[in-house]
């Protein structure tokens, strides 16, 4: 049986259970928590079983990201001005999904920049940040055939402080002039203070992230920027990777079945407000 | 006014001047107040973790305030305290740390977990603190899933829930609301090109982004001017008679020192051509 089919017959037999399971009173089971228990399966259930598909060989189509295109010519444009690459993965801690993302996209610059022979600098605002992103580049390193270029100052620490840390990382630029700026994690106030003065050094700049509030900023002052969901697939983008790729594929089909909710439960409330049927469904929806 | 007030005020004056020097270009007053801001926020971020975390939360939940004379293991668990006690008493005051906690030991996993951390600086033991990491990257992915599910998604479908019956203005804001909602959606759909009718939509979403982003960035401009204007009032507060005039004093200062800077580096650059 194919792998992906392997899924659904789990995840079948799972929700038959689960409903006598439901049926027979449900002790230990929050009933109030069930719209969320089943969003959760459901996702998990698609994402899966793409991922499932996709290491079963199943060719996955990933849109071209121009962001995502511009990182090697980024490094490349650096290597050939004979200058380093400054990357800082945001300014929260590893407990934030977005920097997480940003140390991944740091693995696969530091493999660019290791293959490339030219210098990396990532200066980190948070202990485990730092600890995580050493592990990360030196293991790119390793992966590229090239451990004598790396170093541990090569990721350092500045401050915990938001703006110390923006003064900090544009001293950096100021001085060391790099060619190509990475801003890839999550960003506060500072995230403009980073890009004008990366635009000011007339560095190649490639910025993403997820916080809304911050992505017109760097919009303004960067030359290409990932918003959103387009950063966080941006390991799958850059790795090729099959259970990643199915992983984007999954979460595709996740937003599928959002779109088709928000369109369905549009029409069913005009239906409540005009009085023919008697559902609520912001209550139906609200989790507790 | 007492003189640490006035001396504070100067410190204040001379390091906004200093910050706001970045402008003209990079300059030692510049570098001056950006080591000073790194160094003393690094410090104080350190110190603050310890006595407002690891203090109270962690050592006070391992070794709470003894009610009464402890006995048994617990005696000896104590010792232990009482052996960290000797090293620092403001740390570890006789007794037990009184933080309003009771004696929990499953505390004692996150003293592991940073005690992990700490043998990074170990070469045979260092591959400890990826255990660490993995703990804190794993936790926070199952706690964000729960949070994203309920925030990002149920209450967006929950918000489509829209009146299209309360008058033309909000049928109209309603549809638009929805419309800008799934074009955005489209958008960020990565499976599948973006040509045809599916790339119109998706531009159309594109569109959406940016408006909102133009609004955003509005807005955050605007926070950004009162920021500015609290700094301006705190310079011009400070140039008053009371300060001696800080302000005017300082700022001449850099200026003139900036342009004799200025000055000397243009006689050398035309000597060297």
């Amino acid at each position: 049986m194919k792998s992906g089919k392997k899924v659904l017959m789990y995840a079948g037999i799972f929700a038959v259970l689960f409903i006598i399971y439901y049926a027979f009173g449900h002790p230990f089971f929050n009933g109030n928590r069930l719209t969320m228990f089943v969003c959760v399966m459901a996702l998990s259930v698609t994402i899966l079983y793409y991922i499932a598909r996709a290491n079963g060989g199943a060719k996955i189509y990933l849109r071209t990201i121009p962001g995502l295109k511009a990182f090697d010519e980024a490094v490349g444009r650096a290597t050939e001005m004979g200058k380093s690459v400054l990357y800082v993965p945001g300014i929260m801690d590893m407990d934030q999904v977005e920097t997480v993302a940003g140390v991944i996209i740091l693995g696969h610059v530091a493999k660019m920049t290791a293959s490339y022979e030219t210098n990396l600098n990532v200066p980190v605002s948070r202990s485990i940040v730092m600890e995580a992103s050493r592990e990360i580049v030196k293991e790119s390193y390793m992966s590229v055939g090239r451990p004598d270029l790396f170093n541990d100052d090569m990721v350092h620490y500045l401050t915990d402080e938001q703006f110390a840390y923006a003064a900090g990382v544009d001293g950096i630029m100021l001085r060391e002039k790099p060619a190509a700026c990475f801003y890839q994690g999550k960003f506060y106030a500072e995230s403009l203070i980073l890009a004008e003065t990366g635009n000011s050094i007339g560095a190649i700049q490639i910025a993403g992230t997820a916080s809304p509030s911050q992505i017109p900023f760097f919009v303004t002052a960067c030359d290409y920027t990932l918003i959103g969901e387009e950063f966080l697939t941006a390991s799958a983008y850059l790795s090729q990777k099959p259970a990643l790729l199915g992983s984007v594929k999954g979460q595709d089909m996740g937003k599928f079945i959002v779109m088709i909710a928000i369109v369905l439960i549009f029409i069913l409330n005009g239906f409540h407000d005009l009085g023919w049927i008697d559902i609520d469904f912001q209550e139906l929806l609200r989790v507790q | 006014m007492y003189t640490t007030e006035i001396i504070g005020a100067w410190f204040a004056v001379f390091l906004t001047l200093a910050i706001f020097s970045f402008l003209y270009k990079d300059n030692p007053f510049y570098k001056a107040a950006e080591h000073l801001f790194v160094g003393v926020s690094a410090g104080y971020w350190a110190s603050t973790f310890f006595w407002t975390q690891i203090q109270p939360n962690l050592f006070g939940r391992l070794w709470p305030k003894l009610t009464e004379e402890p006995s048994g293991i617990k005696a000896a668990w104590y010792g232990i305290y009482d052996f960290f006690g000797w090293f620092h008493e403001g740390i570890f005051p006789g007794g037990g740390i009184d933080k309003g906690h009771e004696l929990n030991l499953f505390y004692l996993i996150p003293f592991l977990l940073g005690i992990f951390m700490l043998l990074r600086l170990s070469r045979k033991l260092g591959w400890l603190a990826r255990w660490s990491m993995a703990y804190v990257v794993g936790l926070a992915a199952g706690l964000r899933l729960y949070g994203f599910l309920n925030s990002n998604i149920l209450a967006q479908v929950r918000g489509s829930a829209l009146s299209l019956f309360d008058g033309w203005g909000t049928a109209i804001n309603s549809i638009i609301i929805i419309v800008g909602t799934l074009t955005g959606l489209f958008y960020f759909f990565f499976s599948k090109e973006h040509t045809g009718v599916f790339g119109k939509i998706s531009r159309v979403g594109i569109w959406f982004l940016m408006v909102s982003f133009g609004a955003a960035f509005g807005f955050a401009v605007m926070g950004r001017i009162s920021l500015l204007i609290g700094r301006f009032y705190d310079l011009i507060q400070f140039s008053g008679s009371q300060y001696y005039h800080a302000t005017y004093w300082l700022l001449a200062l850099i200026v003139i020192i900036l342009g004799f800077q200025a000055f000397r580096e243009r006689g050398r650059s035309t000597e060297e051509a």
